[in-house]
């Protein structure tokens, strides 16, 4: 039977030949996700009311990374927390070192063909190995860890074919801000999207988490990219085994496909305004907007290839002198690759601060929250009313390239300009 | 049990069943507000038993749970629509209201009397002395539902 690479994950998962869509299931999790802000704090009074154990601890994968550096008391309660869960019920645990959908696979534990939850609505990233990959509330997450299991509707598959080939300083972010303008923050009705085409194949792992990161900006529950040579490459690099990778994609044919085509070359860089990522508009739309803050951080815009574009736009230029450059690199990992390669350096020269590899911002935490009417551009998912900081801050989204050259040039603008010379 | 219908439209979001104004303000007041624009004085008027029925895409919207509460609160007996955003389905299915897809949507009217059959999957129009049919829920979330939703689901589970 044909079936399309979501239903293939499922029906392994659910121990089944074949499942249909729309069929109710119920799945074994290869592998459960929580941070210290939704997980232990969460899930153990519930967990406690269960009277459950633990069902596998080898399956669970806690990280801090929202109240780290969060410069609150109550932020490190919630981390001391968090330790001594971990140490209670030996789980595997990454103590501040980067954010989780950034950490999780560079450490090896997302692989083609898995069936996995987070405690994030992030956790859709996972979808860039080939991963069927979703975020879930703490609830659902106690039963998760008490079972190792969960119940899953079988979603359509959306497939977002990208045809034609970005242009240089077009990036993955400019993609998904453009399909959260198109298609709407519903667009992806709880179901899979699945990204293909030439320009897919085209982008590196790091640019293909930004695109399964933001599904969820799109509302679906997972956004899959079917693993290829380069998926296999990457997790072979890590000392990760990639598996029987060859086996996940989606059939010719296969039934509950809906198929949206979408042209890469002619993709202008994208910036969403306030407050949402599906006010998106090309960047000629609304260029000389004036910015006093550019963040380039989180789990979407702080990864390795993302620094790297961005130091590229700013070599040997200076950030302008009304503007605040903040830079949190995703990870402790990204951050020392890219000091041996040059590009903290390029920060620091440039007059960039450093943050630490947290949350930050993102979530609305630390000392550089955003104050009263400051405008910011930034290189995160989300721009909603008082997410960053104050209710009264704006905040425009962007790729870490726009983000950069908006920096330098003191109003939000084109980074081609920058890549050009 | 019989009850009367709310007969509603398309596209009813998070925030007309929970809005979000009055989020953190405890499960009654939220209520107290429910589909105040879609439906005028719906907390006043609906009663133990009742049942919504809604077009495409119920409970559109954010991941809030409330949304499902508000409508447990107000004792509303089953979610009918002829669609359901999948968020809302998951924790409506989770914390035990039933949620029903039901595509026929013609022969009811709003304020109609009617005997919501779990059992046998059907609607049964009292004063028509008719039936519509509704989708069946598969038999894992069944098993949810007469428990009570999730928690008490799993712990008969762990028991
Ligand atoms: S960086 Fe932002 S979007 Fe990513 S996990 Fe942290 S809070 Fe969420």
């Amino acid at each position: 039977m044909r079936m399309s690479l979501a239903q293939k994950i499922i029906s392994k998962a659910a121990n089944r030949e074949f499942v249909s869509v729309g069929e109710v299931v119920t799945a074994k999790v290869d592998l459960a996700m929580i941070h210290d802000s939704g997980g232990p704090r969460r899930v153990s009074p519930i967990l406690k009311d269960l009277g459950a154990n633990l069902y596998n601890p080898s399956k669970i994968v806690v990280v801090s990374d929202h109240f780290v550096s969060s410069g609150t008391e109550s932020g490190e309660k919630i981390l001391n927390f968090t330790r001594d869960w971990v140490k209670k019920n030996n789980t595997t645990f990454y103590d501040s070192e980067g954010i989780c959908h950034v950490v999780l696979p560079n450490k090896g534990h997302l692989r083609p063909g898995m069936f996995v939850v987070g405690g994030d609505s992030h956790s859709t990233t996972g979808g860039a190995f080939g991963a069927y990959m979703f975020g879930i509330g703490s609830t659902e997450m106690a039963g998760v860890l008490a079972t190792g299991e969960i119940w899953v509707k079988v979603p359509k598959t959306i497939l977002l074919n990208w045809h034609g080939k970005l242009s240089k300083g077009v990036m993955a972010k400019d993609i998904m801000l453009y399909l959260c303008g198109k298609l709407g923050m519903d667009g992806g009705k709880y179901q899979a999207i699945e990204f293909m085409g030439q320009a897919i194949k085209n982008l590196s792992i790091n640019e293909r988490m930004t695109l399964s990161n933001m599904s969820a900006e799109l509302g679906a529950q997972v956004g899959l990219i079917a693993p290829d040579n380069k998926t296999a490459d990457f997790l072979t690099n890590i000392g990760a085994n990639p598996g029987n990778w060859k086996n996940f994609f989606t059939d010719d044919k296969a039934t509950g496909i809906e198929k949206h085509n979408f042209n890469a070359s002619i993709l202008e860089p994208q910036v969403a305004t306030p407050h949402s990522p599906s006010n998106s508009l090309p960047v000629s739309e609304i260029e000389n907007t004036k910015v006093e803050i550019a963040y380039i951080g989180a789990c979407t815009g702080a990864k390795y290839e993302d620094l790297n574009i961005a130091s590229k736009i700013l070599k040997n230029n200076k950030i302008h002198n009304k503007i605040k450059l903040l830079v949190a690199p995703a990870s402790l990992e990204e951050q020392k690759k890219a000091k041996q390669n040059g590009i903290m350096k390029i920060f620091e020269d440039a007059g960039a601060f450093i943050l630490p590899n947290s949350c930050g911002i993102c979530a609305g935490y630390g000392a550089h929250r955003l104050d009263p009417n400051i405008k910011c551009i930034s290189s995160t998912a989300r721009n909603f009313k008082g997410r960053m900081g104050d209710k009264t801050s704006k905040v425009w989204l962007a790729s870490p390239a726009t983000v950069a050259a908006t920096a330098i040039f003191g109003s939000i603008t084109d980074p081609r300009d920058y890549l050009l010379n | 049990m019989a009850g009367k219908i709310f007969l509603l439209g398309n596209d009813i979001d998070t925030d007309q069943l929970a809005p979000g104004r009055f989020m953190g303000q405890g499960i009654k007041k939220l209520s107290e507000h429910c589909l105040e624009n879609a439906y005028p004085n719906f907390p006043k008027l609906v009663k133990r038993g009742d049942v919504i029925f809604g077009g495409k895409n119920f409970g559109t919207g954010s991941s809030r749970e409330q949304a499902v509460e508000v409508l447990k609160f107000l004792k509303i007996s089953v979610v009918i629509a002829q669609s359901f955003a999948g968020i809302f389905y998951r924790n409506s299915i989770n914390l035990g209201l039933p949620a029903v897809v039901c595509y026929d949507n013609l022969h009811v009217q709003d304020g109609e009397i009617v005997d919501f059959d779990l059992k046998n999957n059907q609607l049964n129009l009292i004063e028509k002395n008719k039936s519509i049919k509704l989708e069946s829920i598969p038999t894992n979330l069944m098993e949810i539902l007469n428990d009570g939703g999730l928690i008490p689901h799993l712990k008969k589970r762990i028991k």
